[in-house]
């Protein structure tokens, strides 16, 4: 159920497009490589390959997670999601259609917002919070009038009564508030896809439980697609349908909750979940999961990217990068373990009719 | 030293800052004792007043705060310490890890000339044998190539390995004490629980005392023996870790232990505290919490609850338990 009135923005054609088993977006082989400063003079040329080929799906009405450590491109993908960044190469198909082509940029960044980290530095602090929410409305064309009244049913969705805090500025809320007047901003302009870059991140654990009741009722309410981003694998696991993990710009493993969750066909996500504090004084971790950092993305690891770091890492690995595999129903791993005849001495024996992998 | 020795004994203390309009009282009447080897975890969320108690050791403070209380460290009243004496307590008999390596560290010298200018400070020794003890250090904290990245600036150097580099400095001294402000909160999970058992290997090798500030309820559990949960400047409830995290019996610690993510599995909604905690420069008369707890009485409005003790070893400030 919609609790805001009627389209605020009519000339822009909106909604459904290509089905409801049409993935609402679509990423295929998007790379986006920073050259490093200083590099390329007198010596050679060096990029940090921040995503290096990322291909994935957000389904429609899913809300699909990210994780990874810091530098494993989540955050970057995000970026290139919204279009701040453009790819080296790469598409982004929305809906099925692809963004600068088929979907010219304006009537796509309507359609896709995003929430960040920091709910200080994302607001305007000479704005007053309804004037926030109701800029992007009044600059598609809404009028002034339509834009605050929207902007206060917003502001009472979020539960923050507009009579209270519509002209508030940014310094005079809290943490816990400012984050909710991100997402009312974010869905000012009824988006179909909102991205959750480390939204809770910063919050204190109880204000973060409310945060993340308030996405969870809004995602009902509003028919909303989340792409969930987060260093914290148990919000992830409560939040997510669907959670991708991310190494080095590349996808490791993406799958279902539980399949992640319980039954990972991946050593990278197995040593993500076992590094996560236990709960129970008499049973703590005795061994880190995974030493050192991670490698730095200037110059990767050859094969497979985790090699360096991976216990079941063999000859193999280092020489021949592994492809992101189907491994059980949806369930897809970036692991030479995987692959049938790969090499590695825990894969399978070649299968003839899984070769063509 | 025996096992029961108390290093650290923290009196009704109370830190007030002047630094806006009106005063804020952040730490309100705070006590906690912390024996010889034990590690004792400030449980709290933003504003609960816990790096303040921890900083208050060091007197951290910046001109004008008032401190009222008493405090004692290794037997030594901090408060009657002149700045002299101050600066030898600092970094020899109590040192402290930050959350923010890249903040606390010099970034015009390297770590090894850091580290021997620590060790310098504190005891008469060359140059060479201050240099020689930054390399077991290095070796110590178990950080690859030792000798090479004593020569490193923070700069070239990963969140992971900064914060290894402070534990190296914090223990050049041989402390007693070591105080932990958050000092893995801005790392990633996969090398947080690497410092983590960093610092626990080296407490129970060194014998530390150590006050370990956090708001992770998994971190608390995976390096304390004792839990002191604070909320608005106050110890609300302490306790021995397994008691506190099995049985919490305050309502903020249910609250906050109730609302943890990993513990809605198969629910859509998470079990929250309502509201938010209070305003420091205008405390509610009586149990600070009690405007968001469900069982408050007109007494919790009224009167501040003290902290008491409850079975063995456990102390709880809530009138239920009175």
């Amino acid at each position: 159920m919609r609790t805001v009135a009627e389209p605020t923005i009519p000339d822009l054609p909106l909604g459904e497009r290509g089905g409801p088993a049409q993935p609402l977006i679509s990423t295929r082989g998007l790379i986006k490589h920073f050259p490093v400063k200083g590099s390329g003079f007198l010596q050679p040329k060096k990029v940090v390959r921040a995503v290096d080929g990322v291909d994935f799906d957000i389904l429609k009405g899913e809300t699909l997670g990210v994780v990874g450590e810091s530098g494993c491109g989540k955050s970057t993908t995000a970026r290139l999601l919204m279009q701040l960044i453009i790819p080296d190469q790469g598409d982004i198909l929305f809906d099925g259609e692809k963004v600068g082509g088929a979907l010219p940029l304006t009537q796509y960044r309507r359609q896709v917002q995003m929430v960040f980290q920091d709910s200080y530095a994302s607001l305007n602090p000479r704005l007053t919070i309804e004037e926030s929410i109701a800029f992007a409305p009044r600059v598609h064309g809404v009028p002034q009038a339509k834009a605050i009244a929207r902007a206060h049913d917003l502001l009472h969705r979020v539960g923050l009564e507009p009579i209270r805090f519509a002209g508030r500025y940014p310094h005079e809320l809290s943490g816990g508030q400012r984050q909710r007047v991100n997402i009312a901003r974010a869905l000012a302009l009824e988006p179909r896809l909102v991205i959750l870059d480390e939204a809770v991140s910063a919050l204190d654990k109880s204000v973060e439980a409310q945060v993340l009741n308030l996405l969870l009722d809004l995602k009902r309410d509003f028919g909303l697609t989340y792409l969930f981003i987060s260093h914290d694998l148990n919000v992830v696991r409560f939040m997510c349908d669907r959670v991708m993990v991310m190494y080095l710009g590349k996808v490791a493993e993406v799958g279902t909750r539980e399949a992640i969750y319980e039954n990972t066909k991946h050593p990278y996500s197995a040593a993500l979940l076992a590094s996560m504090p236990k709960m129970d004084p008499a049973e703590r971790t005795e061994e880190p999961p995974l030493s050192g950092d991670p490698p730095n993305p200037i110059d990767p690891p050859s094969g497979c990217r985790f090699h360096t770091r991976c216990s079941m890492a063999e000859s193999v690995c280092s020489a021949m990068p592994p492809p992101l595999a189907v491994v059980s129903g949806e369930q897809q791993a970036a692991c030479l373990m995987s692959v049938p005849g790969s090499g590695h001495s825990h894969a399978a024996k070649p299968a003839p009719e899984l070769m063509e992998a | 030293m025996s096992k029961e020795q108390t290093v650290i004994d923290i009196r009704d203390l109370s830190v007030t800052f002047h630094r806006g309009r009106k005063p804020v009282k952040a730490v309100n009447g705070v006590s906690l004792s912390v024996k010889a080897g034990e590690v004792v975890a400030l449980l709290g969320e933003s504003g609960s007043g816990k790096s303040v108690t921890m900083r208050s050791l060091l007197r951290l403070h910046p001109k004008g705060t008032d401190i009222a209380g008493s405090m004692t460290v290794s037997g030594r009243d901090v408060m009657a310490l002149s700045t002299r004496e101050l600066g030898q307590l600092r970094g020899a008999t109590v040192s402290m890890v930050f959350q923010e390596p890249r903040l606390a560290l010099d970034p015009v010298y390297t770590i090894g000339q850091q580290i021997e200018e620590t060790i310098m400070r504190h005891e008469k020794v060359s140059r060479q044998a201050a240099s020689d003890r930054a390399l077991a250090l290095f070796q110590k904290v178990r950080i690859p190539s030792p000798e090479r990245r004593l020569k490193n600036y923070p700069h070239e150097m990963s969140g992971g390995m900064l914060q290894r580099s402070m534990i190296a400095m914090a223990l050049a001294c041989n402390p007693k004490v070591l105080l932990a402000d958050e000092p893995t909160t801005a790392l990633d999970a996969t090398v947080q629980i690497q410092i983590l058992l960093l610092i626990r290997e080296l407490q129970k090798e060194y014998g530390l005392s150590v006050i370990f500030v956090t708001h992770d309820i998994g971190v608390a559990a995976e390096v304390a023996d004792r839990i002191a949960v604070m909320y608005a400047g106050r110890i609300v409830e302490e306790g021995r870790v397994g008691d506190i995290i099995r049985d919490p019996k305050h309502p903020y610690t249910k609250g906050l232990l109730g609302a943890r993510v990993e513990l809605a599995h198969g629910r859509d909604r998470l079990v929250t505290i309502p509201g938010s905690p209070p305003d420091l420069a205008a405390m509610p008369p009586g149990c600070a919490f009690a405007p968001r707890c469900g069982q408050a009485s007109d007494i919790c409005l009224r009167d501040v609850p003290l902290l008491k003790p409850i079975g063995e070893t456990g102390n709880i400030a809530c009138i239920q338990y009175a």
